[in-house]
């Protein structure tokens, strides 16, 4: 791996692949996939829509909506096995050891609850604090995500909170039982520019301070510049390639990358004509046979067409692209 | 690209297609009437946009661009009539539409298309992409015959990088990308000179936003088009503006030429927005956090809108609503600290 | 780039979208869904089955109950076929009169239907457009609709139709209206239905309403009237077949109800809901089957189309799918 450490990845995903059973046969969504995450470290999945990063994060929290499915691979925290666990036993392990930020806030509040008692309750629910330490540790908490005047707002309702307060309330509650993990689906893509920025140094501020493993999942690459220490980027339900955030921006490996990056306006850049990748990400229907890439790639050669290419180490970064076999070889 | 029938006279001369003086448009969001009368609840007015006044030259590509619920959407709306103002004045090539009946701006629709954000929502499910495309030729009875309306909707498809036979499918047979395709194609059919985007790209993934930003900078240059730009996105109004306001709560805080507003923001809300920008280049600097959010429209602050995020706001900014002032490079600023020096320009 | 256009063309012949339209509907979630649900299969041949026999029942039932020239009173009260003392000629048994049992719930099930099938046709038409107008053109025009339809809705639809049954009676002379029975009772059912209708679709056209490709149409230039027939109509024509489904199920138990308080149909035309009431006089002298088979065929037709407007429902709304 990059990153050289003496611990041991806290979340490891091996060969993961995921299927959905269809009238029209079996869509493999997201096809043997492998990584993993130290404690305290910003993993980004960054890819475009259908490209299956959101369903990698669900299959990691265990929240894989059905006819969805884990057909292969295995997904690892802290060493144990939890792709394959009995409901109940997941959804302990969701509450005390993973959290979850999702792009609505909304959707993780419920409006019939004071924020306060929503804290309480997941704090209750895996810990065996008493009603007045949860209280405590729920106003500590908002104070924490930067919420002003917590001992006010503990006991307001969801719908008086602004999008990036009640987001900034998501945070205190996927922190709440002290997880390992946290799962950030898209978590600032409803927010404003302007509150963006406030809710992503947060997160990265957080769970750097509490040593907590973050999967940022995301179609936007700024999001990754801001956050990640370490990014993957997915293509077609593979990933394209992985390595450090600076790295791969930088010094993008697969023409994948290096074509995102470059159809990325930037200001103060003046161009008349954005590189451009043609076309668009297949359908899961018909994902082209060797390289999924291969129809947009402009440097596609014969193996492109036939064989699919498994991630190769090129320099800080890995990348699954034929172009770097001879490296991989002899270099 | 190589289309003459779609080509136009390359623009010429600084006169301007749009003119927007004080244009506003306010919604009446009260509760329904037996709320208000047995609740006594208040009527409550939302100033979607309030006396926002700007031009735009041929030829050019003027933005919006602002947060959520700034009004830009708006003023896309009431420039292309599908809101009537509720106060000011909107004139497209010396000719005043604010208030036209539907009849009226038929003869000025032809000329000024919009394209819209999600090509998912922005064609009819149930229509063949042939007769979408179609619509607008018909409508207007530009096409002498069927044959000459299906002609010419392949053509309109070539130009957009279709094939002409993807007018035989159905808008769900097709990509995002694509679909904006066919949105732009349906909106050149009546070969507008003006077109108004809203945010045309926003709901489109990154390497398909560059295809479509490349496939608009090429059709204004081939066809002489006007933009009105709305967007969120500070980049994509970089790289496509030659003109742009910035919005906030309503109204406009600064007008400037792309590269003054971009090189020397003057507003502090413009300030702020370019604060806001992710870092591409990994320099690795840390940016000043920016604090607050949008207040509620309904009640917006007094005074300038912006005072309570304003680290320069005193009591004038509280008390009085700043005026556009024009500085010597051409920006506009509606801000006292910069009229009175305040804040460094 | 010239042949491709002359594809384009081809597209415009009717006969191309039929076969394309037809192609587009058996490869499509709605027709998979139903070859998938064999309770739904049944449903739909039980009541394609029902339409056949009642609109063929001159052709197909074994005696024609409307000529009296055929019916003899001695074959009165004969019990079903097999039963003792049944008549091989009387598959279910005769009534008081000696009319053929099977034989009057087909001529039955054909004025029940033809009923339903109509009032519903009326109620759908009255409930789209008032629907559309309410939900397009908004404000005023929308909430004085609207407040109708919520008065309306506040009577239950089968005392609006006693109630104008109630009336016409009233007004028109005896004869005009036995002659106008079914057309009152048509229109009252159907103005009794067409609030469902309407608030759907002035529901379903808020919504469509917003979407870009209404606005799209709006900058083109079309007539408000032209953008709602040939967008909104469309887009919301799926939950409209919902309620015209349900609907029809319960336009045909109205109109039973309505018959079997005597008020309906005249005697003269029975339907299922007048052949249960005639029936239900003997049903204590021990002539059951009177009753009993008209009363079963009603629930039958009734449950069959329930079922399938329930399915069409899952299987046209998306996200169930």
């Amino acid at each position: 791996m990059a990153i050289q450490s003496d611990t041991k990845p806290l979340l490891e995903v091996k060969n993961l692949r995921i299927e959905f059973p269809t009238r029209r046969g079996v869509l493999t969504a997201v096809d043997d996939i492998s990584f993993d995450i130290m404690p305290g470290e910003v993993l980004g999945v960054v890819g475009e829509s259908g490209a299956g990063k959101s369903l990698t994060g669900a299959a990691v929290i265990g929240l894989l909506e059905p006819p969805g499915r884990i057909a292969a691979g295995s997904i690892s925290l802290e060493g144990q096995r939890i792709d394959n666990l009995p409901y109940e036993k997941m959804r302990q392990i969701r509450g005390r050891k993973i959290g979850a930020i999702f792009q609505d806030p909304l959707t993780s509040l419920n409006p019939l609850y004071s924020i306060g008692r929503q804290l309480v309750e997941t704090i209750q629910t895996h810990t065996d604090m008493s009603e007045s330490q949860a209280r405590r540790r729920a106003v500590e908490l908002l104070a924490d995500v930067g919420i002003p005047a917590p001992e006010r707002r503990v006991d307001q309702y969801p719908h008086q909170f602004s999008g990036g307060m009640r987001q900034r309330v998501v945070i205190a509650l996927a922190l709440a039982v002290n997880p390992k993990l946290v799962i950030a689906d898209e978590p600032t893509t409803a927010l404003d520019v302007s509150i963006q920025a406030q809710i992503l140094d947060l997160i990265r501020k957080l769970c750097k301070e509490r040593n907590v493993g973050v999967i940022i999942i995301t179609h936007d690459m700024g999001v990754i510049a801001e956050t990640a220490d370490r990014v993957a980027v997915m293509y077609a339900g593979r990933i394209a390639e992985i390595g450090p955030v600076r790295d791969v921006i930088k010094h993008a490996k697969h023409p994948y990358t290096h074509g995102l990056m470059g159809s990325i306006p930037t200001i103060g850049h003046d161009t008349e004509k954005l590189t451009q990748i043609d076309g668009s990400m297949p359908r899961l229907t018909d994902i082209p046979r060797g390289c999924a890439f291969n129809p947009r790639c402009p440097k596609a050669f014969d193996k492109c067409f036939v064989d699919r290419p498994e991630l190769i180490q090129v320099e800080q970064t890995r990348a699954a692209c034929w172009l770097y076999e001879k490296e991989a070889v002899h270099g | 690209m190589a289309d003459a029938a779609l080509k136009q006279p390359a623009a010429t001369g600084t006169e301007p297609v749009l003119k927007a003086h004080d244009l506003a448009r306010y919604f009446d969001v009260s509760p329904p009437f037996l709320n208000r009368v047995i609740e006594g609840a208040p009527r409550q007015i939302l100033k979607a946009v309030d006396g926002v006044s700007f031009e735009i030259q041929k030829g050019r590509t003027f933005s919006l661009v602002g947060e959520s619920g700034c009004g830009k959407s708006t003023v896309a709306r009431l420039v292309v009539g599908l809101y009537t103002p509720t106060r000011g004045a909107l004139q497209f090539e010396g000719q005043n539409i604010a208030g036209l009946t539907r009849k009226q701006m038929v003869p000025i629709r032809r000329k000024m298309q919009m394209i819209f954000q999600d090509p998912y929502a922005s064609l009819n499910p149930r229509w063949r992409v042939v007769d979408i495309i179609a619509e607008p030729l018909r409508f207007f009875d530009l096409t002498s015959g069927e044959a000459a309306t299906q002609k010419r909707v392949g053509e309109l498809l070539s130009f957009v990088g279709l094939s002409p036979k993807d007018g035989l499918k159905y808008p769900h047979e097709f990509s995002g990308g694509q679909r904006q395709r066919i949105s732009i194609a349906r909106a050149l059919a009546t070969r507008p000179r003006f077109l108004i985007c809203d945010e045309p790209t926003s709901a489109l993934d990154v390497s398909v936003q560059a295809q479509i930003l490349n496939l608009m900078k090429e059709l204004q240059r081939e066809l002489g088009l006007t933009y009105l730009f709305i967007s969120h996105n500070l980049a994509v109004v970089y790289h496509m503006s030659d003109d742009v306001g910035v919005m906030y709560l309503g109204k406009l805080v600064e007008v400037a030429p792309a590269r003054t507003l971009f090189v020397k923001p003057r507003h502090p809300y413009t300030k702020l927005l370019l604060d806001t920008i992710p870092d591409l280049d990994m320099k690795g600097e840390e940016r000043a956090p920016v604090a607050g959010e949008v207040p509620n429209p309904i009640n917006p602050p007094s005074g300038c809108t912006f005072h309570p995020r304003c680290p320069f706001a005193n009591d004038r900014c509280r008390a009085e609503i700043p005026q556009p002032i024009a500085m010597p490079d051409g920006a506009k600023v509606a801000c006292h600290g910069v009229e009175e020096g305040r804040i460094p320009a | 780039m010239t042949d491709s256009t002359d594809d384009i063309i081809v597209t415009r012949s009717l006969w191309f979208r039929f076969a394309d339209g037809l192609r587009r509907f058996f490869d499509g979630d709605v027709f998979y869904s139903f070859r998938h649900s064999p309770v739904i299969m049944v449903a739909f041949a039980v009541t394609v089955l029902y339409f056949l026999l009642a609109f063929l029942a001159p052709w197909v039932a074994p005696h024609n109950t409307y000529d009296v020239m055929t019916l003899n009173l001695m074959d009165g009260f004969k019990p079903p076929v097999w039963e003792a003392g049944g008549d091989p000629r009387f598959l279910l048994g005769t009534d008081d009169q000696g009319r053929d049992v099977l034989s009057t719930i087909m001529f039955g099930a054909r004025v029940s239907l033809t009923v339903g099938f109509l009032s519903v046709l009326l109620a759908m038409v009255l409930g789209i457009v008032l629907g559309m107008v309410a939900g397009y053109v908004g404000g005023k025009t929308d909430a004085i609709i609207m407040r109708i339809a919520d008065v309306q809705l506040s009577f239950p639809a089968i005392l609006i139709v006693l109630l104008i049954d109630g009336f016409t009676r009233s007004v028109l002379p005896r004869g005009v209206h036995e002659q106008l029975a079914l057309v009152v009772l048509v229109l009252s059912i159907a103005f009794a239905n067409w609030v469902q209708f309407a608030r759907t679709v002035r529901g379903s056209c808020l919504v469509e309403k917003n979407k870009e490709y209404v606005q799209a149409a709006r900058v083109i230039g079309l007539h408000p009237a032209l953008i709602m027939l040939r967008h909104v109509l469309p887009n919301v024509m799926g939950p409209i077949l919902v309620i015209a489904t349900l609907g029809l199920a319960s336009a045909v138990l109205t109109e039973a109800t309505l018959s079997f308080l005597g008020v309906g149909v005249p005697p003269t035309e029975p339907s299922l809901g007048t052949l249960i009431n005639v029936g239900s006089d003997y049903l204590f002298s021990g002539s059951w089957w009177i009753t009993i088979f008209p009363g079963a065929a009603l629930a039958v037709l009734v449950l069959a189309v329930n079922l399938l407007g329930d399915w069409l429902r899952d299987a046209l709304n998306p996200k169930l799918r």
